[in-house]
């Protein structure tokens, strides 16, 4: 199966030496192309003018950052059920990644609120369980660093993380209820009735562009934390030989 | 079984014996819930409008505060590997830890609680559905606090950690637990509330005591 | 000359269009540089440890 063949980590890093040329160009064709059309060619909204722009960077980090979740939730669980050697590196790399998006989400979110609802920060539903899967990611990347050795900090963060995933869908319904029990004055919703075509295609194409870039920064991360490991490896294996 | 009740009662005997982390809790309970109108003025009806709030927040310091010593105790003297390596499943060790938590941590909350709302000026209604939602949520918060701190038992300076680690996942029950006694208070059907916070404890169940279970065997390695 | 100006001015929203954009794009690239930066170091570091260590298969080289 493809996982099992991917297990060996030279391999892998043959294959991410491949991709990474062809996957850091198309990130940066895919940014620039976003860019142009959300920023330049899009039209502004009857409503809401030319805020409506900070859709094309606020959803697809939205998107990335609930994306970055879930890819940690299964490579956890991967790394747990099969020992996969990978999964729990990919786990890792991605968290950074998932985090920083989370936060992007939360900024933008905010500099959107507040020219529609005139304060920086709305207790809107969604904003709220993007603080709350904020706060599951520093905690997440809290306990890796931890825990010093890197197998036990591996199994532990896995845990976790599945843990987080069960409670992801309650922690959002029960920020939905709570929301619908102190309703706000949400008086636009964010993303508007209905999307057309013109906000669709760039929305797409930034979408596209972001996740490339999670793919790219990604397995540099990943490569990052592999050579981490063998030299943390090479230099026990030194200091065990001088010993 | 016997092993459950024997790790149970070891641990209430523990915790009672000692005489200090039950009275503890509940005095960093009261003392936590009593700061609010020296910090906020004394007017009964903005202090009622928040107490429910108030009093679950403290709840749930009061419970994180006992969570490191959970396992970390057990861990030092070398009773954690016994416990482990005995007979029992580890999953129902875990859950001996956690009701003897619960008895020592949440219901002792639960008891003070009329103290409290009275002295943050809850009426009648919010002081009976605070005691029933702290007796239905408090439990939640061992189990879920056991997967904290059992991911971090050895680990340094875990009290700050596991804080971090487990106030997100304490959210569910802090909105349905403090908003079924604003419900209360305003007179409103608390019934859904009250059935969500059951939901979460029943999910709670598994997933805390397979999640520490799976935590604590890390930590025996 | 002036549509430029109209574009940045992003009919009167530019103190909120173009924060956006840029927080997030200095978020972007800043991880970006971070995990470039992070493996090249780790590369660096391995190969230096590579090149001390005498190669298994390799003769036994004489004390560097």
């Amino acid at each position: 199966m493809m996982l099992t063949r991917l297990a060996n980590p030279t391999r892998f890093m043959r294959l991410a030496d491949r991709l990474l040329p062809w996957l850091a160009a198309a990130t940066v064709l895919a940014f620039a192309a976003g860019l142009v059309w959300g920023l330049g060619f899009a039209p502004p909204d009857y409503q809401q003018g030319d805020t409506v722009r900070i859709m094309f960077v606020h959803v697809p980090a939205a998107w990335l950052a609930m994306f970055g979740y879930s890819f940690m939730a299964v490579a956890s669980f991967v790394a747990l059920v099969w020992k996969h050697p990978l999964a729990d590196v990919a786990a890792k790399a991605a968290a950074p990644l998932g985090a920083g998006f989370c936060l992007i989400a939360l900024i933008t979110g905010s500099l959107w609120g507040e020219p529609m609802w005139g304060t920086w920060w709305v207790w809107d539903a969604r904003l709220t369980s993007m603080l709350v899967l904020f706060f599951l990611y520093v905690g997440y990347i809290a306990l890796w660093s931890a825990i010093d050795e890197p197998e036990r900090a591996a199994r532990a963060a896995a845990i976790l993380a599945l843990v987080g995933a069960v409670n992801v869908p309650i922690v959002k319904f029960s920020v939905d209820w709570w929301s619908t029990l102190h309703q706000p004055a949400s008086v636009i919703r964010m993303d508007g009735p209905t999307i057309d075509a013109s906000i669709l295609w760039p929305l797409a194409i930034n979408a596209l562009a972001f996740q490339l870039y999670f793919v790219t920064v990604l397995l540099w991360r990943m490569k990052a934390e592999l050579i981490g490991r063998r030299i943390r490896a090479l230099t026990l294996g030194i200091a065990a030989r001088e010993a | 079984m016997n092993a459950f009740l024997a790790v149970l009662r070891r641990d209430l005997r523990l915790a009672f014996a000692q005489g200090g982390s039950v009275g503890l809790v509940v005095g960093f309970f009261v003392i936590a819930a009593t700061l609010f109108p020296l910090a906020s003025g004394p007017e009964r009806a903005e202090l009622a409008r928040v107490a429910p709030a108030v009093i679950w927040i403290g709840a749930l310091l009061a419970t994180l505060l006992s969570l490191d010593r959970m396992f970390q105790a057990d861990l030092e003297d070398g009773s954690l590997d016994l416990l482990l390596a005995g007979g029992a499943p580890s999953s129902l060790v875990v859950l001996a830890k956690c009701l003897a938590h619960w008895l020592s941590t949440g219901l002792p909350l639960v008891i003070v609680s009329p103290l409290l709302s009275l002295l943050l000026g809850l009426d009648g209604a919010g002081t009976i559905m605070l005691g029933k939602t702290l007796l239905l949520g408090t439990p939640t918060l061992s189990l879920i606090g056991a997967v904290g701190a059992g991911l971090t038992v050895g680990v340094r300076r875990a009290g700050i950690l596991i804080a971090v680690l487990v106030l997100p996942l304490y959210v569910p029950v802090l909105i349905f637990g403090a908003g079924a006694v604003d419900l209360a208070m305003l007179g409103l059907d608390t019934g859904p509330s009250l059935a969500l916070l059951g939901a979460v404890l029943l999910v709670s169940l598994p997933v805390g005591t397979l999640g520490a279970a799976a935590a604590l065997r890390l930590a025996a390695l | 000359m002036d549509d430029l100006a109209q574009f940045l001015a992003m009919g009167g929203y530019a103190a909120y269009v173009w924060p956006a954009f840029g927080t997030t794009f200095l978020v972007v690239i800043g991880l970006a540089v971070a995990s470039w930066r992070r493996l090249k170091s780790a590369e660096a570091r391995l190969a230096l440890l590579e090149h001390s260590r005498p190669a298994r298969r390799a003769r036994p080289r004489t004390a560097a």
